[in-house]
């Protein structure tokens, strides 16, 4: 039985809303991240989805503690970071890497692939400066770039081998998690599915162990075990793979899911996509109870604006949703779900405010 | 019947410091009223600038175009500049991918909805104000009443999109052209403005031009696909017999790598290396760099697109003979097409 490398609980990322210029009043929070919990295995691959802004991308960072979490437990390795200083944070960095989104943005431009590769090496201050040479040329080899571009800058490569500049980047101190957050969102499907690919040939060669964040449903169910489905700062569904997409419980799941178009004429006539309406509301001023009321087709008033949903399990290995009323099947059409519901709340955090 | 909007042999080339760069060469496509063509292909094959190209929006200065685009009969490529200002946003309107940066940021909506308007016809601002205030509601923006008086910076991205497409729908064009409408999206907002955009053509019968890189999106909307590589067109047809019997291995390419929602594949198929650079595109088929079924006549001749046997309306530009393309399709479809069953 694998070991638990990370274990997540009630993880909290609040950005403070200020008002005032000297005397700054904290008039509100920003519920970035509000309450997840999961548990990831040596090996294993946790895909996390969502619209955006419903707080991937912040729990990433906090994961790997480039933000400072405001509340909540992460541990890693049998060992509470959370509220580890910098300095004693700097041993556990060579342990976790971040591969991300914007291939063009997060390579220093002036700095040669061999610099780049080599950073992290230099920072841990592993081996000497020839072994470094010779082990980021190994490096550039294994995500399949020609080790002679050594000395070339980052401007002189494509945005599919420049993900693969970011990827030889995070592997170069032998980490144990790769947290990558949008990894492939920038790329075509072509490169994306190199992309792919090689993140799973290098999972099963190094044994790694990813966090992956993408809105890409498709992207997420190829390449993850388990799958978290987000919603606003919280975790509505966690389920294995193909339970996720073959029998999804949370409406917001099943609306995620209906929304994908499909690459199949035949398949796309015939399915009736579950258009949810609205966009994501303010998370500084998230909706009472269940976030996603405002938009669920099954929300009964007086329940689901009242009782907030707990994630609890409701499907064999480990599924779990946060939903009052889980669908009982899928594929499910709207009207379907919407039987026995109250009917859409007219609510005012349908429309996204700007505060 | 004659098509809306005819293509014919188009070719934009740019004047660069480096040479000429041939980004579009040689393409052709039709589309009718009420119908929608997708055109398709990887970043840099050349689907945006034959869309710039139609709408006359290249620099005049670096570029060179030729061919005939056909406008309701017309040749609108070589019109006068006065001539294709009073088409663009009245009969051909175009939505581009990002939002926010082709929405003016300093003026209002409505501001903006207005001068669309009064550009094109004798109208008195409370008139065209009226008008866009309907535009709005008809894109499902709630309270267009009071919104209209809003900034792009005060709608989410999703909605800014619908402002986009009113304001491409306020004159009632006859063709639209879409390039990567929902790319910036979400699944969700994506979904609500495919949706959108179908229900706005039945109304209307407009005709739609959408250039995308998501096949799914191709496959939901269009009815005919355009599928670009390097500046050409590679294989053409109806949306069923370019995903049914896709005759290119390039298609194949772009189908098989595509991860799936309804199947467990343990591995994709990829296509090898990178689009070419079309300042020196390479000798013969320009896909044969990449091409796992390379043989010695690819990398001599350039093939023309030829009609598919026993299809009409389908052609493509490959050759490989009809059995290995048979045993290929069935080997693609076993892998790809497993979710249907």
């Amino acid at each position: 039985m694998a070991e638990d490398l990370l274990v997540v609980e009630d993880l909290t990322k609040h950005f403070p809303v200020t008002r005032g210029i000297i005397f700054k009043r904290n008039v509100g929070a920003v519920k970035a991240v509000d309450g997840v919990s999961f548990t990831l295995k040596e090996g294993e691959t946790l895909g996390v989805v969502g619209e955006s802004g419903c707080g991937k991308s912040t729990m990433a960072r906090c994961l790997l503690k480039l933000l400072d979490p405001t509340a909540g437990k992460i541990v890693f390795k049998g060992r509470d970071i959370s509220k580890l200083s910098r300095n004693e944070m700097r041993p556990l960095r060579r342990e976790m890497m971040m591969v991300f989104q914007d291939p063009y943005a997060s390579l220093n431009a002036r700095k040669r692939v061999g610099f780049i590769v080599a950073e992290g090496l230099d920072v841990h201050g592993i081996g000497t400066p020839q072994e470094r040479k010779r082990r980021v040329k190994e490096l550039l080899e294994v995500v399949g770039l020609n080790p002679e571009h050594y000395n070339r800058f980052p401007h002189e490569f494509s945005g599919g081998q420049r993900q693969r500049i970011g990827i030889a980047r995070a592997l170069a101190i032998n980490p144990s998690l790769i947290v990558c957050d949008e990894p492939v969102s920038a790329l075509d499907v072509s490169v994306q599915a190199q992309i792919l690919n090689l993140l799973k040939d290098l999972q099963k060669e190094f044994g790694l162990t990813y966090v992956f964040i993408a809105h890409d449903l498709n992207v997420v169910r190829h390449i993850s075990d388990r799958v978290m489905v987000m919603y606003l700062g919280k975790a509505v569904e966690v389920a294995g793979r193909s339970e996720l997409y073959t029998a999804p419980k949370h409406p917001y799941t099943g609306a995620l899911l209906s929304a994908v178009p499909i690459p199949d004429p035949d398949l796309g006539r015939r399915r009736q996509p579950l258009v949810l309406e609205g966009d994501v509301p303010n998370p500084i001023n998230p909706p009472s109870a269940c976030n996603f009321h405002p938009r669920c087709p099954r929300f009964h008033q007086g329940h689901c604006d009242v009782d907030e949903p707990e994630l609890r399990t409701v499907a064999g290995n480990g599924h779990a949703a946060a939903c009052h009323y889980p669908l009982e099947k899928w594929p499910m059409t709207g009207a379907e779900m919407r039987q026995g519901a109250s009917g859409r709340p007219q609510a005012e955090h349908l429309e996204a405010e700007i505060a | 019947m004659t098509a809306l909007l005819d293509v014919r042999d188009l070719r934009t080339h740019f004047k660069t410091d480096d040479g000429i760069v041939k980004a579009v060469d040689g393409v052709n496509f039709a589309v009718e009223s009420g119908q929608t063509v997708g055109i398709v292909g990887e970043s840099g094959c050349g689907k945006s600038v034959t869309c710039l190209t139609i709408m006359g929006l290249n620099e005049a200065r670096n570029t060179e175009s030729s061919g005939e685009v056909l406008f309701n009969g017309e040749n609108i490529l070589d019109a006068s500049p006065g001539k294709l200002r009073r088409l663009r946003g009245s009969e051909i309107a175009m939505i581009f991918q990002d939002p926010m940066t082709s929405l003016n940021p300093v003026h209002s909506i409505g501001r903006q909805l207005v001068e669309t308007v009064q550009l094109h016809e004798d109208m008195s601002k409370k008139a065209a104000r009226g008008r866009a205030v309907e535009a709005l509601k008809e894109v499902g923006i709630p309270r267009a009443e009071t919104r209209i008086n809003d900034y792009p910076h005060q709608f989410s991205g999703g909605m800014r999109q619908r402002v986009m497409i009113a304001m491409a729908m306020i004159n009632d064009p006859k063709l639209l052209i879409a390039d990567e409408p929902t790319t910036a999206l979400d699944v969700t907002t994506q979904a609500q403005i495919l949706a959108l955009m179908k229900k706005l053509q039945d109304e209307h019968g407009t005709a739609i031009v959408m250039i995308t890189h998501d096949l799914g999106v191709v496959a939901e909307t269009a009815h005919d696909v355009v599928v670009m590589y390097a500046a050409k067109v590679i294989e053409h047809g109806s949306v069923d017999s370019i995903f049914k019997n896709p005759h290119h291995p390039y298609t194949w390419g772009l189908l098989g790598s595509l991860p799936r929602l309804h199947a467990d594949v343990e591995r994709l198929t990829q296509i090898p290396g990178q689009p070419p650079s079309l300042l020196r595109p390479p000798k013969g088929c320009r896909f044969n760099p990449r091409c796992p079924y390379v043989m010695n006549i690819c990398k001599q001749k350039l093939p023309e697109l030829m009609p598919v046997p026993g299809e009409i309306d389908h052609e493509q530009a490959c050759f490989l003979d009809e059995e290995t393309k048979a045993r290929e399709i069935a080997r693609l479809k076993e892998i790809v097409m497993a979710e249907t069953a």
